[in-house]
């Protein structure tokens, strides 16, 4: 498999930084309307996996976890995973053509209605309506449709319907908000059994997590670096100290295997079965490696800029935040290992 | 274009593999042995990444051992193209390439390891050669090798790094000596060498008088290059030693254990993917600094997986299977004991470069980080504290 970028990855990466980079700083609602804007409609990245007929670009998830790097660089408080690699995924393997050439013309943002980390939530079906709740779900706060996974299958309720309420919970990550959903008698559209199309959409947002995790490691490694290049103490730049010097050694060659590891799983969740072995082991790999390495890269950076470090003006924590919330969500890194071990046929202590 | 495929079959076809060294020969004179090098000698000027389809079209057919010629393949021949004069490539490199001539590396010194550029042995002009006198340690293969690259001292008035000299050293030369010095794992793979008024003709000189040291940098970053790990497959090497001991013994696991495996699943995977991405790379034609991170993660994997192992095996890991002096040709980590795995592993990260100076330089020339103030480059050698 190519590891390597496209020229085309290389293109979308600089028009992506064109208009990311004037974004810098989120706001604290954690969603920017304009920026989710001109991504949808101007660069129509939300479609970028959706199927040339039904109005998307045909691209594959390789291209999806490029735009998810800068995202992830530029902390960017929009909806994509959620959107346009989960949602667009669960409604692919659904075999859906009603919601997906809408958010690939960004008329309509669709979420996954299920908790960001944990096990899944419990919604019953009563004559065609949903009644439930589900806690902590990412990238449902600026939804038009939740995609819920109710009695075996996967319902589409529009969100500002009759019936739901969405409640924003202070989270850790202020940059990617959570809701709790109460579903009361929400009326709901089936669209197709839920096992594979989650099953697919957690596989893809897994596998796509870990090149936000890229993104993330990236910017704390080259602003530590930037940093301890010019902060002088003692008469020289921080940076020429050794104790210094070795610890970014070390982020930088595991940054430089998240790169490695990241467009691995982009690339082996491209395949025509976004759902197996082989994708879920690459998914599982990402996970147990660049969710930990952009924690590390992330603490580095707060505790090698010192006292601005662990101000609440310098970026830092927001890139902290970030990192510690995407190693939990969608499973730990202990959890991957534990995934890896099954797929790999090496069986617990205890066990035959 | 040239169509290597084709090439090899053809070579493949009408050449005779009964006597290993005149296929080898042959096959160099055909332009296969390495197909980037340029035609005459031993290559094609193709792309590198074609050597990947002669390799398979040859697969089975006699080859040299990539261990054994190791450091003439991986640090000698690349400097020799590079520097060498045309009469010194068409001496050198066929029979390097065909294992018919070993090569070893004369750099390290008792005095002069990390601070390579700090060593003494001293060059000194005599007619139309040079004579020679010092001692060399850590020299991998010296008791095999044919030929050595040599890093000398031709002038201690100048400031260390302009003071030096390249050489090819005859081995066979009056006044080499080579002395077996055993490791930690009961064998020799290296040696002292002591160089006694040894005569080296001028024409054994590569590059310029003075001009060591750049020759060398080309030889140090071929050596951090030479990717580790190679082309494993998944889960192959020393990963998949300690995942056939879980598989094969139910009794050794321990939940602990089990963990800290699919952690050095994950961080084995991590580093060869790194690999196969850095030797893209390379096919592509843009090599980047990623070989020096795959150099340093192996180094500490290495460790980490054998003393893993040893755990797990408890009271069998505390038998060794041999400790008799051995001069041997090659690293053995597949045919030996577990012990003997743990204890040349912790070889893996001083042999090359240490990891410490490995990070200096990721430090200073990857990520730009201001060097270190030093008080040794512009004082003449010979005033420097030693
Ligand atoms: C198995 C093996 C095979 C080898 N084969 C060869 C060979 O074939 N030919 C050859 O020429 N050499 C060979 N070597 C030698 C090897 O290159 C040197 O051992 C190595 O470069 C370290 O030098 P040294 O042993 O003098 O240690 P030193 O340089 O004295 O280092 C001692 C310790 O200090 C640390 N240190 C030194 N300088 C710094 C610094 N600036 N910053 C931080 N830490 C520092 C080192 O990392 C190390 O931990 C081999 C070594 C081994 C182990």
């Amino acid at each position: 498999m190519n590891l390597l970028y496209s020229q085309d990855e290389e293109a979308l990466r600089d028009s992506l930084r064109d208009l990311l980079r004037t974004r810098a700083g989120s706001p604290d609602d954690g969603f920017d309307a304009e920026v989710w804007r001109l991504l949808t409609v101007e660069l129509g990245v939300t479609g970028l996996v959706i199927p040339e007929k039904l109005g998307g670009a045909g691209a594959s998830l390789r291209e999806a976890a490029l735009v998810m790097e800068e995202l992830g660089r530029f902390l960017t408080p929009v909806p994509y995973l959620g959107c346009a690699v989960m949602a667009v995924t669960a409604l692919r393997v659904a075999g859906d053509t009603a919601i997906l050439p809408r958010i690939a013309d960004g008329s309509v943002c669709a979420a996954l209605a299920v908790p960001f980390a944990g096990p899944a939530g419990d919604v019953r079906v009563t004559d065609g309506t949903l009644t439930g709740r589900l806690e902590s779900v990412a990238d449902a706060l600026a939804a038009d449709v939740l995609l819920v996974p109710a009695g075996g299958d996967l319902y589409e309720v529009a969100a500002d319907g009759p019936g739901v309420t969405r409640t924003p919970v202070v989270s850790l990550d202020v940059t990617r908000p959570l809701v709790d959903v109460a579903l009361s008698a929400a009326p709901g559209r089936r669209i197709g059994p839920a096992r594979p199309a989650l099953g697919a959409a957690r596989t893809a947002g897994a596998a796509l997590l870990a090149s936000e995790q890229l993104g993330v490691a990236e910017w704390c490694l080259d602003t530590t670096v930037e940093y301890a290049r010019t902060r002088i103490q003692f008469g020289r730049p921080i940076g020429s100290f050794q104790a210094i010097k070795h610890r970014l050694a070390d982020v930088w060659v595991s940054v430089t295997q998240s790169r490695a590891v990241a467009r691995f799983a982009a690339g082996a969740v491209s395949g025509a079965d976004p759902d197996g072995a082989e994708p879920r082991l690459a998914a599982a790999l990402a996970q147990a490696h660049c969710g930990p390495v952009a924690v590390r890269a992330a603490e580095e950076c707060v505790q090698l800029h010192g006292g601005i470090g662990f101000t609440w003006e310098h970026p830092a924590h927001l890139y902290l935040k970030r990192a510690k919330t995407t190693s939990i969500a969608l499973g730990t890194a202990a959890a991957h290992r534990r995934q890896l071990a099954g797929l790999l046929g090496l069986t617990p202590a205890g066990t035959p | 274009m040239t169509d290597v495929r084709e090439l090899a079959r053809a070579f493949r076809a009408s050449v005779p593999t009964d006597d290993p060294v005149e296929f080898l020969r042959a096959r160099f004179d055909a332009g296969l042995a390495w197909v980037h090098y340029p035609a005459g000698l031993g290559g094609l000027g193709l792309p590198r990444e074609q050597q990947a389809i002669v390799d398979e079209e040859l697969a089975g057919t006699p080859s040299n051992d990539p261990r054994r010629i190791g450091i003439g393949l991986g640090m000698a021949a690349p400097t020799v193209l590079r520097h060498g004069t045309p009469e010194q490539r068409r001496r050198f490199l066929r029979p390097l390439w065909t294992g018919e001539e070993l090569w070893c590396q004369l750099f390290s010194e008792p005095g002069a390891g990390s601070d390579l550029a700090g060593l003494a042995t001293r060059a000194v002009r005599d007619g139309d050669g040079w004579r020679v006198t010092g001692q060399k340690v850590w020299t991998s293969m010296a008791h095999r090798a044919r030929w050595a690259i040599l890093l000398a001292r031709t002038d201690p008035d100048l400031p260390k790094h302009r003071g030096l000299t390249y050489f090819v050293c005859d081995m066979t030369a009056p006044g080499v000596d080579v002395r077996p010095l055993r490791q930690l794992t009961g064998e020799a793979e290296f040696n002292e060498v002591f160089l006694t008024d040894v005569f080296l003709p001028d024409d054994l000189r590569l590059g310029a008088v003075g001009e060591g040291w750049a020759v060398a940098r080309t030889t140090l970053m071929n050596e951090r290059v030479s990717i580790g790990g190679g082309s494993l497959p998944r889960g192959g090497g020393l990963i998949g030693m300690l995942t056939s001991l879980w598989t094969d013994r139910p009794d050794v696991r321990t939940a602990a254990a089990h963990d800290e495996m699919m952690r050095l699943w994950v961080a084995a995977e991590a580093a060869r993917l790194t690999g196969v991405r850095a030797r893209q790379q390379l096919a592509a034609g843009d090599p980047g600094p990623e070989g020096s991170a795959v150099k340093l993660a192996f180094a500490e994997l290495a460790q980490r997986i054998t003393g893993l192992e040893l755990e797990l095996r408890g009271a069998e890991g505390l038998r060794h299977d041999d400790w008799t002096m051995r001069h041997g040709e090659a690293v053995d980590f597949e045919g030996r004991s577990p012990t003997y795995r743990w204890l040349r592993a912790k070889g893996t990260s001083i042999e090359g470069g240490t990891s410490e100076i490995l990070r200096n330089i990721i430090a200073e020339r990857v990520l730009g980080l201001p060097a270190e103030p030093r008080t040794d480059t512009t004082v003449p050698w010979r005033e420097l504290p030693r």
